[in-house]
């Protein structure tokens, strides 16, 4: 522990850098706001924002959502403000926090994520743009784009001619695809700067005093532990593919173990989504127990144990 | 409408356990979280110890608080063992800690003039009633109370809340105490009888709309506590909204943990289960 003043645990996604690698999971911190009450909000890397769109969603019917072994389902619906409205209140907000910024951006369309682009052009204080593409494209009869290589790359080309070089895009991804690495390959040459990995995986629970689905949309995304070693996985096949690009990490992180496990297959940084719900306050456990667990197999420097899983066996 | 700002996170401790009826009342150690809460208030409760495959909190109104006494602050829960959950919770014995979130989401708003209040409660959603009535009478209220369930286990009316009142009907649907029959059946009696300016409820969902219904026809406010499934209690997940008629009159789906629990009755869309009503700010196009 003699060296945990020198411990360097900075992280960077191309030339942003952030002060340490745990940020919150889109969709799982509210506007930032809420979980102040709990923590600083700059002691985290940044906090990562619910998806915006670019009109106001009022979401799913409820329920909406469903506990399941080790984790639940959630069908929100993207419920949000609309990008105008986040712009004005949100942001300033976490501004004002002294919080670094990722605004997670959605669309029904390629031409929603060129406007929602758009209006993120020369707003201060954003570190980056996270581009959620698992959502239904209106004009492909409602297909994911995240499962569709074609307007992956569509909705990315868009938002990168539209921000040119001024934020580093990262793609967040769909484990619910055959190949996510081909995927990951087609969002890259695209132009994302890095990849979020992974979004949660479709489920539904019936009720069976109901008889029914349980959830008002029916289907509702799974997250928390039950889908940890699925984004282990993922993270460790895409980084396997595309070592220098970095990735955003998630997926059942609950504690600095958990965290450790995505940062060695390959994870630049570590997003703690449901994680939250069962405790304001895991963001901050997470981050310290990650710093001792690095530390205590001789790290040095975070950006070291990015990957090292993949280190040859003689090494 | 932002988290309650006096909400804190903490470990505490189980100072009492007692099976009562369908319930458990437990009383819990929680320091300076006692003096923050106010009726209405509730509390979110981490199941399951470490590494349980339970991973949301559960949410528990609070019954009541003291200030100090032998441990300290202390604060009360009235707990029905439903799901694994909540049994895992009425299972622990004496001195085990739980983590603790509280007080979270709005309160019931206490008029500035004394007024005749009836007080509805179902089930275990009697519980934040009594210190609510405490309240009511300090502040020179008359208050009169109903409680109603399926069977008589399932009333919770401890002898000093009982005291605390001025008139106090049970009913259950199977008549094993007090009138047979639904709490609605007796409002309107009361309603004249007492002269009521003001309903204060909390229960299931159907009863709380039901009562809306009622206090709608005699012109009455109606202040209610809702019960919607929360992940997280402390608005950050959006699983506990309600369709609600926010001060400009346009329906939002509002989280019932910040907004909420306590609501004005004439400003929920109610029996919108699974829809999102017409005119819902932000509906879907299709
Ligand atoms: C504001 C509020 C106040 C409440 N006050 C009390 C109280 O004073 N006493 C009491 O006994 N119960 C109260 N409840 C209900 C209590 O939260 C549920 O009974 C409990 O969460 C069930 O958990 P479980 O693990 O036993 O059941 P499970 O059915 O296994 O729970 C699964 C999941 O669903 C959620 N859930 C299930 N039922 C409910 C419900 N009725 N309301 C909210 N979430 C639910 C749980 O939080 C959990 O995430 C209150 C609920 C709310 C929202
Ligand atoms: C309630 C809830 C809402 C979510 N909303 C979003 C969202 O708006 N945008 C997004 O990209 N991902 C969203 N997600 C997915 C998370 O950001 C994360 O990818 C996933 O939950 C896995 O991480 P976890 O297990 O730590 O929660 C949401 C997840 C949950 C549980
Ligand atoms: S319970 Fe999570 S927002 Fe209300």
């Amino acid at each position: 522990m003699s060296h945990m003043s020198n411990f360097d645990f900075a992280t960077s996604f191309n030339n942003t850098s952030f002060p340490n690698p745990i940020f919150t999971a889109s969709g799982c911190a509210g506007s930032g706001k809420e979980l102040s009450q709990f923590f600083p909000l700059n002691e985290i890397g940044a906090i990562v924002t619910k998806s915006i769109m670019v009109k106001a969603r009022s979401g799913r019917p409820t329920p909406r959502m469903a506990e399941t072994p080790s984790g639940m389902l959630n069908s929100i619906g993207l419920q949000g403000p609309g990008i105008d409205q986040f712009l004005a209140e949100d942001i300033p907000f976490l501004i004002k926090a002294g919080s670094r910024i990722i605004v997670s951006i959605a669309g029904e369309s390629v031409d929603d994520y060129g406007s929602l682009a758009r209006r993120l052009r020369g707003v201060p204080g954003l570190s980056a743009v996270e581009v959620n593409i698992s959502c239904p494209n209106v004009e492909s009869r409602g297909q994911v784009f995240a499962c569709d290589p074609i307007a992956s790359r569509a909705v990315v080309e868009v938002v990168r001619r539209t921000l040119g070089g001024e934020l580093p895009i990262i793609v967040k991804l769909s484990p619910d695809v055959t190949d996510i690495v081909a995927i990951a390959g087609e969002v890259i040459s695209a132009g994302a700067d890095g990849l979020a990995l992974i979004n949660t995986l479709l489920g539904m629970v019936i009720d069976i005093d109901l008889m029914r689905p349980k959830l008002g949309g029916k289907t509702g995304g799974l997250s928390g532990p039950a889908i940890r070693p699925i984004a282990v996985r993922a993270i460790y096949q895409v980084h396997q593919a595309f070592p220098k690009v970095p990735i955003l990490g998630m997926g059942g992180v609950t504690n600095g173990r958990d965290a450790l496990e995505l940062v060695l297959a390959g994870a630049s940084g570590v997003s703690i989504g449901t994680a939250t719900f069962g405790n304001p306050s895991a963001l901050m456990s997470v981050k310290e127990e990650l710093k001792s667990l690095l530390i205590a197999r001789g790290f040095s420097s975070f950006k070291d144990a990015v990957g090292h899983a993949h280190r040859s066996e003689n090494e | 409408m932002n988290i309650n700002r006096r909400a804190q996170q903490r470990s505490v401790e189980i100072v009492s356990n007692k099976k009562i009826g369908a319930y458990h009342h437990m009383v819990f150690a929680v320091g300076d979280m006692a003096l923050h809460a106010l009726p209405g208030n509730f509390v979110a409760i981490s199941v399951g110890g470490p590494g349980s495959s339970m991973v949301l909190r559960r949410a528990f109104a609070i019954y009541r608080t003291h200030d100090r006494g032998n441990y300290g602050g202390t604060l009360e829960l009235v707990v029905a063992p439903h799901g694994q959950g909540s049994r895992w919770l009425t299972a622990l014995p004496m001195h085990a800690t739980v983590d603790m979130v509280g007080p979270l989401g709005t309160n019931f708003g206490i008029p500035t003039e004394p007024v005749n209040a009836l007080l509805v409660g179902g089930g275990y959603g009697s519980a934040p009633l009594f210190g609510l009535a405490e309240l009511l009478k300090e502040n020179g209220c008359r208050v009169d109370m109903v409680l109603g369930a399926s069977s008589a286990g399932k009333i919770y009316a401890p002898l000093e809340g009982k005291r605390a009142v001025n008139s106090m009907t049970v009913t259950t649907d199977d008549g094993s105490a007090g009138t047979k029959g639904q709490v609605i059946s007796v409002l309107p009696g009361l309603i004249e009888r007492y002269n009521i300016e003001i309903i204060y409820s909390c229960g299931p969902m159907p009863m709380l709309a039901a009562v809306q219904e009622v206090a709608q026809k005699f012109g009455i406010i109606h202040q209610c506590a809702v019960e919607e499934a929360m992940a997280c209690g402390i608005g950050v997940c959006m699983t506990c909204v309600i369709p609600l008629r926010d001060a400009n009159g346009e329906i939002r789906m509002s989280r019932s943990c910040i907004d909420g629990p306590v609501m004005d009755g004439a400003n929920v869309i109610w029996n919108s289960k699974g829809e999102i009503p017409k005119g819902t700010v932000g509906e879907p196009h299709v």
